[in-house]
């Protein structure tokens, strides 16, 4: 899954006092960035490049991780053993995901207790997405066909990220990804193949309630989007948030025919000049909403993060005392 | 202070021989408390589809590398020396598989 194309930094944090030095060293990394070669952690980078990247990769690793959320919740509730190992398969690898996007961020110098407390204060954002609840068992195959395809769809360009841990945790995250917008679909095929009219409701319900949602996760339009340009001219990003979006859309229409259900918007259309569909306009309001805070599973997020990393404390702490002792009787032996 | 003074679990650098046969390739870093647990938790987070069939834990504070800063000084006096390989030698064509 995907953390949400949105940059929630103040616009301007460069400092416009520079050294001569430090311009010449700016200078040789925009010659680096236009040469498109990759930048290692040890390289000079800018300040605000460090810290543009610092902010996207913790964003990204926070949603791995309470993407965990939504879907764990219904571990327990799959319908068929099946069901329920390829759900924990698909929930691990986003811990996997989590933690390979971690450990990309603390090579700029974070370290993880650091973001996670910017995560449990309501300081760092995750993508919007997981504040909306999985009512149904519908629910977690829409997920994986919609939020995960949506997810896949931004990944991919980050696979050629400018800064090389990144990308190349995001080559391992597209690699195992692909199977869990697959499953998704499988799961909504049966369903809707196999399914009772009552089943065939609960997969039309689930999509109404996602197909917005999904939209926003490729955040905001292209003009509202300040952060962007510098992001494009970094090549942190290498596709801009509509033109992603627009490719999501057309993917989408053609998957939906398939499954036989129909996606709640009047406005979509086939545009015949412009060789793709147009569609409805988006609600920002209910997506700076939800970013804000205030949407209909914030709290309960953040709240259940919080207790699992305080519950966990003690183990932490016991795991770290008995390596010291081992280390120390070994030392005395 | 070091992250372990701060209560965190050190830092360690995961390798894994895709196969038998070939190298233990570096693919990635984790927290654990000792080298058996980071041995334990690597194949949780690298392995979950069969990549490796070994791994090696290095704790990441026991590596030394090399500048970036050093690179053109360190590796750059390789560059004029075309003789190293094979294909500077022009042979005729009759024994040129050699």
């Amino acid at each position: 899954m995907y953390t949400q194309a949105t940059d929630t930094a103040p616009a301007a944090e460069r400092s416009a006092l520079r050294s001569a030095e430090e311009a010449q060293l700016e200078t040789r990394f925009e010659a680096r960035i236009d040469a498109g070669e990759p930048i290692e952690a040890k390289d000079w980078m800018p300040e605000h490049y460090r810290k543009t990247l610092v902010r996207q990769i913790s964003q990204h690793a926070h949603s791995e991780i309470v993407g965990m959320l939504p879907e764990g919740n219904w571990i327990t509730r799959a319908p068929t053993l099946k069901r329920k190992a390829i759900l924990l398969a698909k929930v691990q690898d986003e811990a996997g995901h989590g933690l390979y996007l971690y450990a990309a961020a603390e090579t700029l110098g974070t370290s993880r207790d650091q973001m996670l407390h910017a995560l449990h204060t309501g300081k760092a954002k995750y993508s919007s997405i997981f504040n909306y609840a999985t009512l149904s068992w519908a629910d977690i195959g829409v997920v994986g066909w919609l939020v995960d395809g949506a997810a896949i769809m931004n990944q991919v360009p980050l696979t050629r990220c400018s800064y090389a841990p990144y990308a190349r945790a995001m080559v391992r995250i597209c690699r195992e990804e692909s199977f869990h917008q697959r499953q998704g679909f499988d799961a909504l095929l049966v369903m809707m193949r196999d399914g009772t009219a009552a089943q065939h409701a609960m997969v039309q319900d689930a999509v109404n309630r996602w197909w917005w949602p999904s939209l926003m996760m490729f955040g905001p339009p292209d003009a509202e989007s300040p952060n962007s340009a510098q992001s494009s001219r970094w090549g942190i990003k290498r596709v801009s948030n509509d033109t992603l979006r627009q490719r999501f859309v057309d993917a989408c229409v053609e998957q939906a025919k398939v499954l036989g259900v129909s996606l709640p918007d009047p406005d979509l259309t086939w545009n015949e000049i412009r060789g793709v569909h147009d569609f409805g306009a988006i609600d920002w309001a209910e997506f700076w909403r939800v970013v804000g805070g205030d949407g209909p599973c914030n709290r309960e997020r953040l709240s259940a993060r919080v207790k699992a990393w305080d519950d966990g404390a003690w183990v932490r702490d016991a795991a770290l005392a008995h390596a010291r002792k081992q280390a120390t009787k070994e030392e005395a032996a | 202070m070091s992250s372990e003074a701060r209560g965190e679990w050190p830092l360690w650098e995961v390798f894994v021989r895709p196969k038998a046969g070939l190298d233990h390739k570096h693919c990635g870093s984790l927290h654990a408390a000792d080298s058996k647990m980071a041995i334990q938790l690597a194949r949780e987070v690298y392995t979950r589809r069969q990549e490796g069939t070994s791994v090696w834990v290095v704790r990441s504070s026991d590596v030394t590398a090399s500048d970036p800063a050093d690179k053109d000084m360190y590796f750059d006096p390789m560059e004029d020396k075309v003789y190293r390989h094979p294909s500077f030698y022009a042979l005729p064509e009759s024994v040129d598989h050699m």
